[in-house]
C-alpha cells in the first residue's frame, strides 16, 4: 500500500481565524490507489484540512505538495486542475437536471456552439460505465433515491481524470445497502490507482473501507495509522481526547430509568393519525418521563410520523389527545403552544438560522412563543444563552458568533439549546445524531436520558439502531410507511430482533 | 482606533465614503455648499435642500428595507405615492372649505388608511396566497396608476390649501415639517425593530422560512405586517410630493421611486437575498442618491447625461461593497464561512 511518491503531502499546515487556531501545524500524506480515512471530532479541522487542500481557504503557513511540485492553489478551480475532484456531504446535484447532463454539467462536448446531447448522453454513459453503475443517463435526477444521486456526484467528480478524490460524509444518509454500493465504487476507484481521501463519523465504515487513517483533534494532528493497526477504542479515545475509562462511563450513563414509567395516563395520545402518501393512520401513546425510539430504514415513513405529532405537516385522519382534551396541532406554532417542540433531520435548511448569532438562535422558538411586542429582556436572555452553552458545552462559546460559523455538532447543540429553552413536554428528535461526532453523541444520548428522568416524554429517531436501542424505553418499529411493531425495550431486546421485524412486516407480533 | 477598523470593514464605510466625497466636491465647487443660514426663522442651505428632497424617499426606503429583509421586494410602492397623493388632494379640492385644518386633517387620514389597505393587500397576495412577491406588486405597481387617474379623472387634480403646503414645505422650530416626519418615522421604525423582537423575527424569516416556521414564528404575520407598513410609508411620502407641488399627478407621482428606494437599500448593504437589514445603511443610501442628483445640478452636468453620472457613482459604490473586490483590493481576508459552494465538484 505504501507507494514511494505520494501525491499529496502536506507539511506543516497552521490555519488561523479570528479568535480560533483552526490548525496547527498538521501534516498529511495521501498516496495513490489508497483510501485514506480523516478522523476527528466535530470541529477538530477535517473540514478545514480539506478546504486548505483544495484551495478553499489560504494557509497561514507550512506547504502542500502535489506530485513533488510544491502548489498554492488560489482558489478550488486550480485544485481540480490539478486532479483533485470533491464531493460535498450535502449532495450538491441538480435534481431538475438529467443524470448526464448533471455528470457532464460544465463540461458538455460542443458543436460549434452548440451542446452536442447526444455526445454528452454517450459521455455520460461511458463514465458511469466506468464506475459500473447501471443509471439510465436520460432520467431526471430527482427520479433517484440519495444514494444514486451521491453516485451520480461522485461520477462527476471523476469526469475530471481526478487522481485524488475526497470525499466528505458521503454516507450520512444512505442506507447499508446503499453504502455497500457506494463502497465498491470507491474500492473500485482505488484500485485504479485514485486517491480516496474519505471522512465519516461511522466507525464500522471507516474500518471496513479505509486503508489507513490520520486523526485530528482541535486542529492538531494526533497520528496516522495504519486501519489494521488501530483498535477502534483507541481510535475513539484518539479523537476525543478522554481515557477508555470516561469513555465507558458515558456508554454506560443513559441507561433506562424504568422507575420513571408510574404514570398511567398518556400525556399524549394519537389516534389512527395519518397523512395520505405519507404516514398510515397509527396509534401511539408518549407517557412522561419515557423516551420512545422510531426504528425503521431510511423512507420507512420516521420524519413523516414525527411531523404528525409536532404540527410540521397536518394530519389527514385521526385525532391526538393530550389528556382528556382533543388537540389540533395543525401548525409548529400551535404544537409549540402545547410545549411539543420537534427538531427537524435537516439541520442546515430547517433548522439552524445560519445568518443569526447563536444567541439569536437560542433565543428563536421562545421568543416567536411570546411574539414580536414582548421582546425578552437582554439580561434573561443572556442568562438564558449563558446556562445552555454551559451546559451542552457550545464551543466556542461566543453567543455572538454567527451560527453558520459553527460545526455540524454545535450546531445540532445549539438546536437542542433553543428546544429546551422552551420547556417542551413533549421534545421530537429527528435524527439529533447525524453527522456528529462519537463523543457529542455520547453526550447528546445521555441528555435525553436525563430529560426523560426528569419527567419530559422524548421521541428519538436514529438511523442507527443501536443508539435506539440504549436509549429508548420503548421502540415503534416503521416499515414502508407503516408503523409495523411496537416493543418494550427491555434487557432482551437486540438489534437482531428490530431487523426482522423490519424484514418481515412486524407480522407474527 | 478599533473602533474605526470596525467601521472601515463594515459594509456602510464606502456609502458614507461616497456621501463625503460627494459634498466635499459640492463645497468645492460652490464653496457655500456648507453654509446653512437662518431665514424668516427657518434653516435653509444646499444640505437642508437635501434632507427635504430626501424626506419622501427616505419613508419608501424604510418600508422597502423592511420588506427585502423578508426575501421579498415591493414594485407598487410608486402606484401607491401616486394613489395616496390623488386621494388626498381630491378630497380637499372638492371640500366646500380646503384650506381648514380639519379638512387636511381628514384628508391625511383617508390617503394613509388606502395605503395601509394596499400595502395589506400586497401582504394578502404575498403571506396567504403565495405569489412571488414581485409578481404579487406588479399587479398593484401596473393597476395603481389606474385607479389614481379613476380618482383624479384623468386630470392633475391642483388645489389651494395653505395647511396642506405645511406638509411638504412647513416649518416647524426652524426644520422642514418634512425632514421631521420622515425622521420620525425612521426613529419608530428603529425602535420598532431593535427595541422589539421584531427585527430578529423579520431577519429569521428572510434567512430560513423552514427553520422560522418550525421555530413557531408567525411568518404569516410578520410578512403582512412589512408589506402594510410599506404601503403606509409609501402613502406619507405620497401625501409629501403631492404638498409640494400642490397637486396630484396620477402619472409623474412617485414615478420610479420603488426603484430609487430599492438602489437606497442595496447602497445601504441590505442584501436582495434578504436576512439582516441596516435602517441606517437606507438612510445613508437615501441621502447618497438625493445629494447625487444636487451635484448634478451644481457641477453644471448637462440633463442629458446625468443618468450616466448616476450609474457610474452608484456602481462605484457597489463595487467598492462586493467582496470579492474587497478581497482583491489589498486586505486579504479569508471568509471563513463561504457561501454554499455552488456543485459538488469544486468548480
Amino acid at each position: 500500500m505504501t507507494t514511494p511518491t505520494p501525491v499529496v503531502e502536506m507539511r506543516g499546515i497552521s490555519i488561523e481565524f479570528p479568535g480560533v487556531k483552526a490548525l496547527q501545524e498538521v501534516d498529511f500524506t495521501l498516496h495513490p490507489g489508497e483510501i485514506h480515512a480523516l478522523m476527528g471530532e466535530n470541529g477538530a479541522g477535517k473540514s478545514t484540512l480539506i478546504k486548505a487542500l483544495t484551495g478553499v481557504y489560504a494557509i497561514d503557513s507550512g506547504r502542500i505538495v502535489i506530485d513533488g511540485v510544491e502548489r498554492m492553489f488560489a482558489d478550488p478551480a486550480a485544485s481540480q486542475a490539478a486532479g483533485i475532484s470533491t464531493v460535498y456531504q450535502e449532495v450538491n446535484v441538480c435534481g431538475n437536471l438529467t443524470v448526464a447532463e448533471n455528470i457532464m454539467l460544465g463540461r458538455e462536448p460542443r458543436w460549434g456552439g452548440a451542446i452536442d446531447w447526444r455526445a454528452t448522453r454517450s459521455a455520460a454513459a461511458m463514465h458511469l460505465a466506468a464506475l459500473n453503475l447501471d443509471i439510465d443517463p436520460r432520467s431526471s435526477l430527482s427520479a433517484h433515491s440519495l444514494a444514486i444521486q451521491q453516485l451520480v456526484a461522485i461520477c462527476r467528480a471523476m469526469v475530471v481524470d481526478a487522481r485524488v478524490l475526497i470525499l466528505d460524509e458521503p454516507t450520512s444518509s444512505l442506507d447499508a445497502g446503499e453504502v455497500q454500493q457506494l463502497f465498491t465504487v470507491m474500492r473500485g476507484l482505488r484500485d485504479d490507482g485514485v486517491a480516496i481521501l474519505f471522512v465519516s463519523h461511522f466507525l464500522e465504515q471507516v474500518y471496513e473501507v479505509s486503508d489507513r487513517i490520520t486523526v485530528l483533534r482541535n486542529g492538531q494532528l494526533l497520528g496516522e495509522y495504519a486501519t489494521s493497526e488501530l483498535p477502534r477504542l483507541d481510535l475513539v479515545s484518539k479523537m476525543i481526547g478522554k481515557s477508555l475509562a470516561v469513555l465507558e462511563e458515558l456508554e454506560e450513563a443513559p441507561k433506562r430509568s424504568v422507575a420513571a414509567l408510574a404514570s398511567t395516563v398518556p400525556y399524549l395520545q394519537a389516534i389512527g393519525l395519518g397523512r395520505r402518501g405519507a404516514v398510515e393512520a397509527f396509534d401511539l401513546d408518549l407517557y412522561a418521563g419515557e423516551v420512545v425510539g422510531i426504528a425503521g430504514l431510511l423512507g420507512s415513513g420516521r420524519t413523516e410520523l414525527a411531523r404528525l405529532l409536532s404540527g410540521a405537516d397536518r394530519a389527514d385522519v385521526g385525532q391526538v389527545r393530550m389528556g382528556d382534551t382533543l388537540v389540533h396541532l395543525r401548525t409548529p406554532r400551535a404544537a409549540l403552544a402545547r410545549k411539543i417542540a420537534y427538531s427537524s433531520e435537516d439541520r442546515k435548511s430547517e433548522g439552524v438560522v445560519g445568518d443569526l448569532t447563536v444567541r439569536e438562535n437560542i433565543m428563536l422558538g421562545l421568543q416567536a412563543e411570546r411574539g414580536w411586542t414582548r421582546r425578552i429582556p437582554a439580561k434573561r436572555a443572556d442568562e438564558i444563552v449563558r446556562q445552555y452553552v454551559a451546559a451542552l458545552d457550545i464551543r466556542p462559546p461566543n453567543p455572538d458568533m454567527p451560527a453558520r460559523n459553527l460545526s455540524g455538532g454545535n450546531q445540532q447543540k445549539v438546536l437542542l439549546a433553543r428546544w429546551l429553552a422552551t420547556a417542551p413536554k413533549l421534545l421530537v428528535l429527528d435524527e439529533p445524531t447525524r453527522g456528529i461526532d462519537v463523543g457529542t453523541k455520547a453526550e447528546i444520548q445521555r441528555l435525553v436520558a436525563e430529560l426523560a428522568q426528569k419527567g419530559m416524554s422524548v421521541v428519538f429517531i436514529s438511523s442507527e439502531l443501536e443508539e435506539v436501542l440504549r436509549v429508548s424505553h420503548r421502540i415503534a418499529v416503521m416499515r414502508d410507511h407503516q408503523k409495523i411493531a411496537e416493543i418494550v425495550n427491555d434487557d432482551d431486546v437486540g438489534i437482531d430482533d428490530i431487523v426482522e421485524l423490519i424484514a418481515s412486516g412486524g407480522r407474527d407480533s | 482606533m478599533t473602533a474605526w477598523k470596525t467601521f472601515v470593514r463594515s459594509k456602510i464605510f464606502w456609502p458614507v465614503m461616497a456621501l463625503v466625497a460627494l459634498v466635499a466636491a459640492n463645497t468645492i465647487k460652490t464653496t457655500h455648499f456648507l453654509n446653512i443660514r437662518v431665514q424668516d426663522g427657518h434653516l435653509f442651505g444646499a444640505l437642508i435642500d437635501i434632507l427635504r428632497n430626501s424626506s419622501p424617499l427616505l419613508l419608501v426606503a424604510l418600508g422597502m428595507t423592511l420588506v427585502i429583509a423578508t426575501r421579498g421586494i415591493d414594485l407598487s410602492v410608486g402606484a401607491v405615492v401616486a394613489i395616496s397623493g390623488a386621494v388626498a388632494c381630491s378630497f380637499i379640492a372638492s371640500s366646500p372649505n380646503p384650506g381648514a385644518v380639519v379638512t387636511v386633517l381628514t384628508a391625511v387620514a383617508i390617503a394613509v388608511l388606502l395605503s395601509l389597505v394596499l400595502g395589506a393587500w400586497n401582504g394578502f397576495l404575498v403571506s396567504v396566497v403565495g405569489i412571488q412577491p414581485i409578481i404579487a406588486t406588479l399587479v398593484l405597481m401596473t393597476a395603481g396608476r389606474g385607479i389614481a387617474m379613476l380618482i383624479t379623472g384623468g386630470q392633475i387634480t391642483t388645489i389651494n390649501s395653505p395647511a396642506y403646503k405645511q406638509i411638504g414645505s412647513g416649518f416647524w422650530l426652524g426644520v422642514p415639517l418634512a425632514v421631521l416626519i420622515a425622521g420620525g418615522v425612521f426613529a419608530i421604525v428603529a425602535t420598532l425593530t431593535r427595541r422589539t423582537a421584531l427585527g430578529m423575527l423579520i431577519e429569521s424569516v428572510g434567512i430560513n422560512p423552514l427553520a422560522s416556521r418550525l421555530a413557531g414564528v408567525q411568518s404569516r404575520t410578520i410578512i403582512w405586517t412589512v408589506y402594510a407598513l410599506a404601503g403606509v410609508f409609501a402613502g406619507i411620502a405620497g401625501l409629501m410630493i403631492s404638498s409640494n407641488v400642490m397637486a396630484a399627478d396620477a402619472n409623474n407621482a412617485g414615478l420610479f421611486i420603488e426603484l430609487d428606494a430599492i438602489l437606497a437599500v442595496v447602497i445601504g448593504g441590505t442584501s436582495l437575498a434578504g436576512g439582516k437589514f441596516s435602517l441606517s445603511g437606507t438612510l445613508v443610501g437615501v441621502l447618497v442618491i438625493q445629494t447625487l442628483t444636487l451635484t448634478v445640478t451644481i457641477l453644471g452636468i448637462p440633463p442629458a447625461v446625468t443618468p450616466l453620472f448616476k450609474a457610474i457613482v452608484v456602481i462605484a459604490v457597489c463595487l467598492m461593497q462586493s467582496p470579492v473586490v474587497r478581497t482583491k483590493l489589498g486586505s486579504r481576508r479569508r471568509v471563513p464561512v463561504m457561501a454554499p459552494v455552488p456543485a459538488e465538484v469544486v468548480s
